[in-house]
C-alpha cells in the first residue's frame, strides 16, 4: 500500500516532507499550506478515494522547533486502505487551515484539538472550546500544563439576587 | 401535522429552550440549546462536555497497565469491548502474538458486549418515544448477561477484565451451558420485542423518515457502526478487517436503507441476532489453551518461578517496578465497537507511560451530525432520534 504515498510524492514533490510506514500504518508528513489540497487530492483521486475522516488529533512535542504536530487518520471505503497524515506548526504560530470544507467530520475534531493544545484552525466556522469551559484558562494536553492543576471554575450569577 | 391549511398562520416569536444536561431523555449528560418556531426545531446547538475527565491527560502519566481500567468508563454501556480495544492497540505496537484461547475469549466478550450494549440503546430509545415494555423485556436477559460478567471478572460493570498480551483470568467453567441459556432467552426477547415494535403503528410513525440522514452525508459526518449502516453503506470491521478469527465465522452485515431511526433500531436487532450467531460458533470453536503471552516483556512469570528461581524473581521485578515498556513508535488500531470504529492513536516514546493517547470514540463523530438530523422535525422527535443514536457519554466526553 505505497500507492497513496507514491502518488501524494508524485503529485506534492518537496511538500511531502517526510514518508514511512512504521508498523504497517502509511504515515506523510505534509507543509501545512498543502494540507487542503493534500487532502482534497486524497479524497478526489480516483484510485485513492479517501472519504472518511476517521479521527484529527494533536500532539505536543515541546522538544522540536515546531511543536505541534495535527495527525490526520483517513480512510477510503472503496479501496479499504488507511493513511496518516500530519502537519507541523511552531509554538509561535500554531495555525492550520481547517479541512471543514472537505469533511463534516472535521468540525468538531479540530475544535478538540483547539481545547486541548491551541491549535488554531484558519477557517473554521466555529473555532471555540468544546470539553472544558469556555473560561478555562490555559491549553490542557500541552506538555507543561501541570496534570495535578485544577481550574477555577467560574459560578454563574445567582437567577435570584438577595 | 403543518398548519399550511389555515388562511393565516400566527406570527410567532422563535424561542429559544434549553434541552438537558438535566433531563431524564437527554441521559443526564447532553445539553442541546434548540430554536424553536412553535414546536418546530429551527436551529440546535449541542454542547458537550460535561462528564470530561482528562481521559488523554491522566494517561499520559499512567503507565500501560493502570490505563485498563480507564478504558472501563468510556463506553460504559459495554466496557468489555473497550478493554479489547485498548490491549489490542498496545499489541500492536510490539506486535505482539497473543494466544489463540485469548483471541477467541476476547472475540466472545465483544460479541456478547454488543448484545448487551444494543440492548440498552434499544430499550431506552424505546422508553423516550413512550414504550415501556420493551425495556423489560430487553434488560432481564441482559442482566443475566451481566450476571456472567459478573463471574467472569468480579465487576458488573468496571470489568478491567483484558490485560496486555492476555486476559485476567478464564472463563467461569460453566460458562458454555449458562451462555446458551442465556442466548436462548436473548433470542427470545428479540422475538417478543421486534414483534411488538415492528409494524407497531404509532412507533412506525414516531422514526421512520424521523432523523433521517443520506449516506454522502454519513460518509462525510464519520459515521460508522450501526448508524452508517442503516444508511445502507456496507462497512463493518469485522468483515473488511478482520481481527482475531472474526474471518472463521459465518455470519451476515445488516444493512437498512433510508438511514432513519426506524432503520437504526432494527439494524441493531439484526446485529444482535448475528452476534448471537457469532456467540454460538465462537463457544464451539474455543480451543482450551493458556490465557497469557509467554512474552516476557509484558507477562508475569508464574509463581513457581517467582520463588523458585533467579530469572523469575528479575521478570518479576522488573515488570512490577519497571512497567511493560512497548517499543517505541505510534500505531492507530480500530476495532469494532457497539457504535462503530473505536480507535486507539498511541504514541510511545519506548517508555513505561504513553507519550500521547487518543481515543476515536464512534459517538463524537455521530453526535456531530445531530442539529443536523434534527432541523425541521419537532421536540418530541430530537428525543426519538438521540436515543437512535445511542450517545454515551462516557466516550463522547473522555
Amino acid at each position: 500500500m505505497q500507492l497513496a504515498l507514491n502518488r501524494l510524492k508524485e503529485t506534492f514533490g518537496d511538500s511531502i516532507l517526510e514518508t514511512h510506514s512504521c508498523l504497517g500504518n502509511e504515515t506523510a508528513v505534509v507543509e501545512k499550506e498543502k494540507i487542503v489540497e493534500v487532502i482534497r487530492f486524497l479524497r478526489d483521486t480516483q484510485g485513492l478515494e479517501f472519504n472518511f475522516m476517521m479521527d484529527l488529533a494533536g500532539a505536543d512535542y515541546p522538544e522540536r522547533s515546531e511543536r505541534f504536530e495535527v495527525i490526520y487518520h483517513l480512510y477510503s471505503l472503496s479501496t479499504k486502505k488507511r493513511v496518516r497524515i500530519k502537519v507541523r506548526v511552531p509554538e509561535a504560530n500554531p495555525v492550520v487551515p481547517s479541512i471543514t470544507s472537505l469533511y463534516k467530520a472535521a468540525n468538531w475534531f479540530e475544535r478538540e484539538a483547539f481545547d486541548m493544545y491551541g491549535i488554531r484552525f484558519d477557517g473554521h466556522p466555529n473555532l471555540k472550546r468544546i470539553l472544558t469551559f469556555d473560561e478555562f484558562e490555559g491549553y490542557p494536553l500541552r506538555k507543561d500544563y501541570p496534570v495535578n492543576k485544577r481550574p477555577k471554575i467560574p459560578t454563574p450569577d445567582p437567577l435570584i439576587k438577595v | 401535522m403543518t398548519t399550511q391549511d389555515t388562511a393565516k398562520p400566527l406570527d410567532t416569536e422563535h424561542m429559544i429552550v434549553n434541552l438537558g444536561p438535566s433531563h431524564p431523555a437527554m441521559h443526564g449528560t447532553l445539553r442541546v440549546v434548540l430554536e424553536l418556531d412553535g414546536e418546530t426545531i429551527v436551529n440546535a446547538i449541542p454542547e458537550i462536555g460535561y462528564l470530561h475527565r482528562c481521559f488523554e491527560k491522566e494517561s499520559e502519566v499512567k503507565n500501560y497497565t493502570q490505563i485498563i481500567p480507564y478504558t472501563d468508563r468510556l463506553n460504559y454501556l459495554s466496557p468489555l469491548m473497550n478493554n479489547v480495544g485498548y490491549c489490542m492497540a498496545v499489541e500492536k505496537m510490539w506486535p505482539l502474538e497473543i494466544p489463540e484461547r485469548v483471541q477467541w475469549i476476547r472475540m466472545l466478550i465483544c460479541e456478547l458486549s454488543r448484545i448487551m450494549d444494543h440492548m440498552v440503546c434499544i430499550g431506552t430509545n424505546v422508553v423516550d418515544i413512550g414504550g415501556l415494555t420493551n425495556f423489560w423485556y430487553l434488560f432481564n436477559p441482559r442482566e443475566k448477561l451481566i450476571d456472567w460478567v459478573e463471574a467472569l471478572c468480579g465487576a458488573r460493570l468496571t470489568t478491567t477484565y483484558t490485560r496486555i498480551g492476555g486476559l485476567m483470568k478464564d472463563m467461569p467453567p460453566n460458562t458454555k451451558s449458562f451462555l446458551k441459556e442465556c442466548l436462548r432467552e436473548t433470542l427470545k426477547a428479540i422475538k417478543d420485542t421486534t414483534g411488538l415494535l415492528q409494524k407497531n403503528r404509532i412507533f412506525m410513525d414516531r422514526t421512520q423518515g424521523v432523523g433521517a440522514i443520506s449516506a454522502e452525508d454519513a460518509i462525510s459526518y464519520g459515521f460508522t457502526g450501526p448508524c452508517l449502516r442503516a444508511c445502507g453503506v456496507d462497512y463493518d470491521i469485522r468483515k473488511a478487517h478482520p481481527y482475531y478469527f472474526y474471518n472463521e465465522l459465518d455470519w451476515d452485515v445488516p444493512l437498512g436503507r433510508y438511514g432513519d431511526s426506524y432503520d437504526r433500531i432494527f439494524v441493531r436487532f439484526e446485529e444482535m441476532i448475528q452476534s448471537c450467531r457469532m456467540t454460538e460458533q465462537i463457544l464451539e470453536k474455543m480451543p482450551e489453551g493458556p490465557i497469557m503471552t509467554d512474552h516476557r516483556d509484558v507477562a508475569l512469570p508464574a509463581k513457581h518461578e517467582v520463588y523458585g528461581s533467579i530469572e523469575g524473581i528479575i521478570q518479576q521485578f522488573k515488570i512490577i517496578m519497571h512497567g511493560i515498556k512497548p517499543p517505541a513508535g505510534e500505531i492507530y488500531s480500530y476495532t469494532e465497537a457497539a457504535n462503530g470504529e473505536l480507535g486507539f492513536y498511541i504514541v510511545s516514546d519506548g517508555s513505561d507511560k504513553p507519550y500521547r493517547i487518543k481515543v476515536r470514540p464512534p459517538c463524537f463523530a455521530i453526535y456531530q451530525a445531530y442539529p443536523d438530523l434534527m432541523k425541521g422535525e419537532l421536540i418530541a422527535d430530537a428525543v426519538a432520534i438521540l436515543g437512535g443514536l445511542n450517545v454515551v457519554a462516557g466516550e463522547l466526553d473522555r
